[in-house]
């Protein structure tokens, strides 16, 4: 894939008041990649791209997509972007169609070559039996589809989706996962995702950015992540046994290479100087024990966001 | 033309011809006004009997046959609840709805949003003060049997074009409170509750200042009698109902040669006739001014608070 930056910001500040809600934020995201943009409710993510599509204007900074300056050229940037805002709304009075329609001919298409394209795309949503019936009717997997056609409509280079998944089914989520995957795998567009779901991205997110109060924490490839935010912390371990005695304790002391042993509830978390899971497992096992849980923690987003907020002592 | 602006005048015409709200408070205002009118038509053969038979046909407008009250009457009264209805929601109802943040995520102006919003209205408006006036008079014309001079056809186009005027100020109110309130409900009680203080409080307000300032009894001396209703004349004023009403007396009523009070002095030597359309036109200048200065007033502030708002809710 080429290496082209077609997303940039430098610097980007957007202060409420003395509040900032977004702090400094230097982002590169480059052309037909699928981008998360990670971070719990509040953390700057739907003010970063409401400043990328030029509705919000950056109090410091600035933002460039493909080429253009979001804040002095947001009509060339809109055309270029689609934006699906979280908890999308249409006008409930018109139906599918109608609702499509509109955002057509806002982009300036008309006629047969519209009515085709909200064929098509109402079919590759799976709206087709749905698309003339009034969109007050519609179920919420259904608007969300409906908001990824009416994102298509103008054919986008830049799709920004604002949690798309937020509300729905695990089926629904399941397809809406795959649709959007599709836009990027099949048609070349570049996605930009903003959730605080870090399951559902970690399965189509190439890269992430994570986003806590303002700030960019760590940048880049899911497997690099748990590095950069880490940093020189060992490797932790998750561990439930049955059963869960007095002398499970001491055997777990007893062990080499573990730095620290803390418990909650159930598990305990070993802090381990270098991966021991197997000396481990056949000690357990030797003396009688069954391993109910035993799991690694690294590389999943949960982990990350559970260590970044225990060093910053938020939860 | 500008796309943006074009593609949202359509589909706001669109939602106003097609909302039951709007098609409820046409038949209102409709049949009202139409009942107002055959009741004067009814009158006024009689009338002319007796008086004299000159504007006969303006009459249809402004006489208030029987047990209703005018067309005048009724549309100075109900034509502000046509403006308040078509704009209560106009912004606040885009953001409920969440659809305001799409519609400015595509490549329109933001600006387009609320000019297509208010020109709609305004063509809504045009079309239905057009459409009214023109029924009444060929409906009178029809019970009367008597057809309309030049001057009278002009002086029924001024009322109507100040009509027009006078309801798109209340729809630039409404557009305002629809920026300012972020419930639709509030900002349509917000409408209702200045209508009526327009309508009806600021007169009470304006008597209750002027005999404050100018106590007039039995006794009271001419000067202050007269600096008493000037102030509340004045204070009335600041109502663009009374604006309106007074504009539309004088221009649909030629025997009418000045406003507020005439001292006896004042009208020494005067010959009785009807006032030459040009004059009568002059008199309500201000009027019209100063109805058109508030409604430009009411959109430049929704205007600019509007391309000042975040966007997120």
């Amino acid at each position: 894939m080429a290496e082209e930056i077609i997303i940039r910001t430098e610097n980007l500040t957007k202060c409420y008041g003395d509040f900032k809600a977004v702090d400094g934020l230097n982002l590169e995201i480059r052309k037909g990649e699928v981008f998360g943009l990670l971070g719990p409710n509040g953390a700057g993510k739907t003010t970063t791209i409401l400043m990328l599509l030029g509705l919000t204007e950056p109090t410091q900074g600035g933002a460039w997509i493909n080429g253009h300056d979001c804040t002095r050229n947001p009509m060339a940037v809109k055309s270029f972007v689609s934006y699906l805002p979280d908890n999308v709304g249409f006008y409930d009075d018109m139906t599918g169609r109608e609702n499509l329609r509109l955002t057509g001919r806002l982009n300036g298409l008309e006629g047969d070559a519209l009515e085709s394209r909200i064929a098509s795309l109402g079919g590759r949503v799976g709206l087709s039996g749905a698309i003339d019936n009034k969109v007050g009717t519609y179920s919420r997997g259904m608007r969300q589809r409906l908001g990824i056609a009416d994102v298509l409509i103008k054919d986008p280079g830049v799709v920004i989706l604002d949690e798309p998944t937020l509300g729905i089914d695990p089926q629904g989520i399941e397809e809406l996962l795959q649709l959007i995957k599709e836009l990027s795998v099949k048609d070349g567009r570049t996605v930009v995702i903003s959730s605080h779901l870090l399951h559902q991205m970690q399965k189509i997110c190439d890269r992430v950015g994570i986003f806590v109060q303002g700030r960019l924490l760590a940048f880049g490839p899911l497997e690099t992540l748990w590095e950069q935010v880490s940093g020189q912390q060992g490797q932790l371990l998750e561990l439930t046994v049955e059963p869960d005695d007095s002398r499970l304790k001491e055997l777990l002391n007893q062990l080499a290479d573990v730095e620290e042993i803390s418990r909650e509830q159930t598990i305990y978390t070993l802090k381990l100087k270098k991966d021991i899971r197997r000396e481990l497992v056949d000690t357990l096992v030797g003396h009688g024990y069954t391993i109910s849980h035993l799991r690694m923690r690294q590389g999943d987003l949960d982990d990350i966001y559970r260590l970044y907020f225990k060093q910053e002592g938020v939860v | 033309m500008n796309r943006g602006l074009y593609v949202l005048f359509r589909k706001e015409l669109a939602d106003h011809f097609t909302s039951k709200r709007f098609i409820i408070i046409m038949l209102i205002v409709a049949a009202t006004c139409l009942a107002g009118v055959y009741s004067a038509g009814l009158g006024i053969r009689e009338a002319v009997a007796k008086e004299s038979s000159e504007f006969v046909f303006l009459r249809l407008f402004t006489s208030s046959g029987g047990s209703l009250p005018s067309f005048a009457t009724f549309i100075s009264f109900l034509g502000p609840l046509v403006g308040l209805s078509m704009g209560f929601d106009a912004i606040n109802g885009e953001r409920n709805g969440r659809t305001l943040s799409r519609l400015l995520a595509q490549p329109i102006h933001r600006d387009d949003v609320i000019n297509a919003k208010f020109l709609a209205g305004l063509f809504i408006l045009v079309m239905m003060v057009l459409t009214l006036g023109l029924a009444v008079a060929g409906f009178g014309i029809i019970l009367t049997g008597i057809p309309p001079t030049w001057e009278e056809v002009a002086r029924m186009f001024i009322f109507m074009l100040i009509t027009i005027v006078y309801i798109a100020l209340w729809l630039a109110v409404s557009q305002l409170f629809s920026l300012l309130f972020k419930q639709t409900a509030t900002s349509a009680l917000a409408c209702i509750a200045l209508w009526l203080f327009f309508v009806v409080f600021v007169n009470l307000f304006a008597g209750i200042i002027a005999d404050g300032l100018y106590p007039v009894t039995d006794q009271s001396p001419a000067g202050t009698v007269l600096k008493n209703y000037n102030l509340r004349h004045n204070i009335s004023r600041l109502s663009p109902t009374l604006l309106y009403d007074e504009a539309v007396v004088t221009i649909l009523n030629p025997g009418i040669r000045s406003l507020g009070l005439v001292l006896t002095s004042q009208v020494e030597g005067a010959i009785p006739g009807a006032l030459p359309f040009g004059q009568s036109l002059l008199l309500v200048w201000p009027h019209v001014t100063g109805i058109i200065a508030a409604t430009m007033i009411c959109f430049a502030v929704s205007y600019v608070s509007f391309m000042r708002q975040e966007i997120r809710a």
